[in-house]
């Protein structure tokens, strides 16, 4: 489902990403780790092509990121992501922001996108909160709108940077838990930056531990975060579990 | 001294209607110019760019006297053609207030996060619905206050069109000066200045009504948004 091959980002000298290659299957669930400042972001942020390799490639769904707007805009159809700032548009209503890119960019009719709407509020528990507006939500429920909002699409991708880093702790668990429910229900091709290991640990399929812009570790969580190979590895999940 | 007042507010009323209509004429058209060269300097197209930029720099860098003696004087002289005083009143108030108001468009749309647009592109938006969907209705907020005193800058520039000879109400006071006693004088300014401070509450009792409704759409009620809902959290923390 996701090629990278031999990609490198730099931004003027500074080089993020180099030689890094992987692939994802379909339907697979991939969880990205590893120190601030090591590229997780930015990985995401050339799939939904927000930004462009320097050089190597990246397929989607067999289709390479050329950087070329029109073919960007197809990638982009098949991608969802949610930020970890929710990033919802405040001048619109719950049911606005959900409605409006089906509309205007799949072609929904009004009533067939408010349905989806309706039924992606009920799967993320907010149904009665279709016509408030996200500055009246809590930062939980305004990120599972962002997260039924992303849904809306459809998507056969979907990326998740750090969806729970923004929240108060008693917030992050629901938020989790509506995560684990569609990783369960739809086969979406997930992939997913997170601190929460234990989140990661059910979740995922696989873990790939990043360091230095490459790609370290990369191996089943069972595996990873019970007997991780690398030192640096090591070092890391000691850090962040704190043991 | 007030002997004349009736008269006085009576003679200078008939110059009222030219006055308003110079304003909110002026003031329609500097919304559209102001949009027009806001949104192109931040285009894509480095022309569009060029043209918007040439354009608020020359019509903010000169005298606006100097623009209006030109539509009047310099422009029939050159061409022949000579437009409706109050058109070219209109026009030229418009030009120069255009150009103010699109540095004000450039920097309230500029000032909506990045996050919005990159939400915005994630959702496969158009560039023409991130623009007028997402990034406008969020930057229209932060335009209305500004906005509020350039147009209260443009209704007192309309006194300038006397000079043109417009009759609006400057010009009427001027010419009531030389038909009236030197005690009346007092009077004449005295309800001049008046009526601009009358019309300039009723352009900003119009543009807080906005301020609030547009501030509505995006959820918030207070006149001090941002600050206010960090407070708010913090409370609630
Ligand atoms: N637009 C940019 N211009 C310059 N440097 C950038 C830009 N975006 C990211 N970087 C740099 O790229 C590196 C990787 O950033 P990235 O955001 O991908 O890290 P991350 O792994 O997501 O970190 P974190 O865990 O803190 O979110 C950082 O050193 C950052 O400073
Ligand atoms: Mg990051």
């Amino acid at each position: 489902m996701i090629v990278f091959d031999g990609v490198e980002k730099r931004f003027g000298d500074t080089v993020v990403l180099s030689d890094l290659s992987f692939t994802v299957a379909p339907a697979e669930h991939v969880t990205l780790i590893g120190p601030s400042g090591s590229g997780k972001t930015t990985i995401l942020r050339l799939l939904m092509c927000l930004d462009s390799v320097t050089r190597g490639t990246i397929r989607v769904a067999g289709q390479e990121l050329t950087g070329d707007e029109k073919r960007s805009r197809q990638v982009r159809r098949r991608i969802g992501m949610v930020f970890q700032q929710f990033n919802l548009f405040p001048n619109m209503t719950v049911r606005g922001n959900l409605i409006e890119a089906p509309t205007r960019v799949l072609g929904l009719s009004k009533d067939e996108a408010n349905a989806r709407a309706v039924e992606l509020l009920d799967l993320v528990g907010l149904r009665e909160k279709i016509d408030e507006h996200p500055s009246r939500l809590s930062g939980g429920q305004q990120q599972r709108v962002a997260i039924a909002r992303a849904l809306a699409m459809r998507p056969d991708v979907l990326l998740l940077d750090e969806v729970t880093s923004a929240l108060d702790p008693e917030l992050v668990a629901g938020v989790l838990a509506l995560l684990r429910d569609i990783g369960e229900t739809t086969d979406i091709t997930i992939l997913c930056v997170t601190h929460e290991m234990g989140f990661a640990r059910d979740f995922s399929h696989r873990v790939m531990m990043f360091d230095g812009g490459r790609v370290i570790e990369d191996a089943p969580p069972e595996r990873l975060f019970t007997a991780p190979e690398q030192p640096r590895t090591q070092e890391f999940l000691k850090a962040v579990l704190g043991r | 001294m007030f002997d004349n007042l009736g008269l006085i507010v009576s003679r200078l009323s008939e110059g009222l209607s030219t006055t308003v209509i110079a304003a909110v004429g002026g003031i329609a058209l500097t919304v559209v110019l102001s949009l027009v060269a806001g949104l192109g300097m931040l285009s894509p197209v480095a022309v569009l760019r060029g043209i918007s930029r040439t354009y608020v720099e020359f019509f903010r860098g000169t005298s606006e006297i100097v623009q209006l003696f030109w539509i009047f004087f310099a422009l029939p002289a050159l061409t022949g053609f000579q437009i409706v005083p109050l058109a070219a009143a209109i026009l030229v108030l418009a030009l120069n207030h255009g150009a103010y108001g699109g540095e004000i468009v450039r920097g309230a749309v500029q000032s909506v996060p990045r996050a919005q647009y990159e939400g915005a592109l994630a959702l496969s938006l158009s560039s023409r619905d991130r623009m007028l969907r997402v990034i406008l209705p969020q930057a229209l907020v932060e335009m209305l206050p500004p906005f509020n005193n350039l147009f209260i800058q443009l209704l007192k520039s309309t006194s300038l069109l006397s000079l043109v000879v417009v009759t609006e109400i400057t010009f009427i006071a001027n010419s009531l000066r030389a038909a009236l006693p030197v005690s009346e004088q007092l009077t004449v300014y005295a309800v001049l200045l008046l009526m601009y401070l009358v019309l300039s509450l009723l352009i900003t009792a119009g543009m807080r009504w906005l301020e609030r409704r547009a501030a509505a759409r995006l959820g918030r009620t207070r006149a001090t948004p941002r600050i206010n809902s960090r407070l708010h959290k913090e409370q609630a923390a």
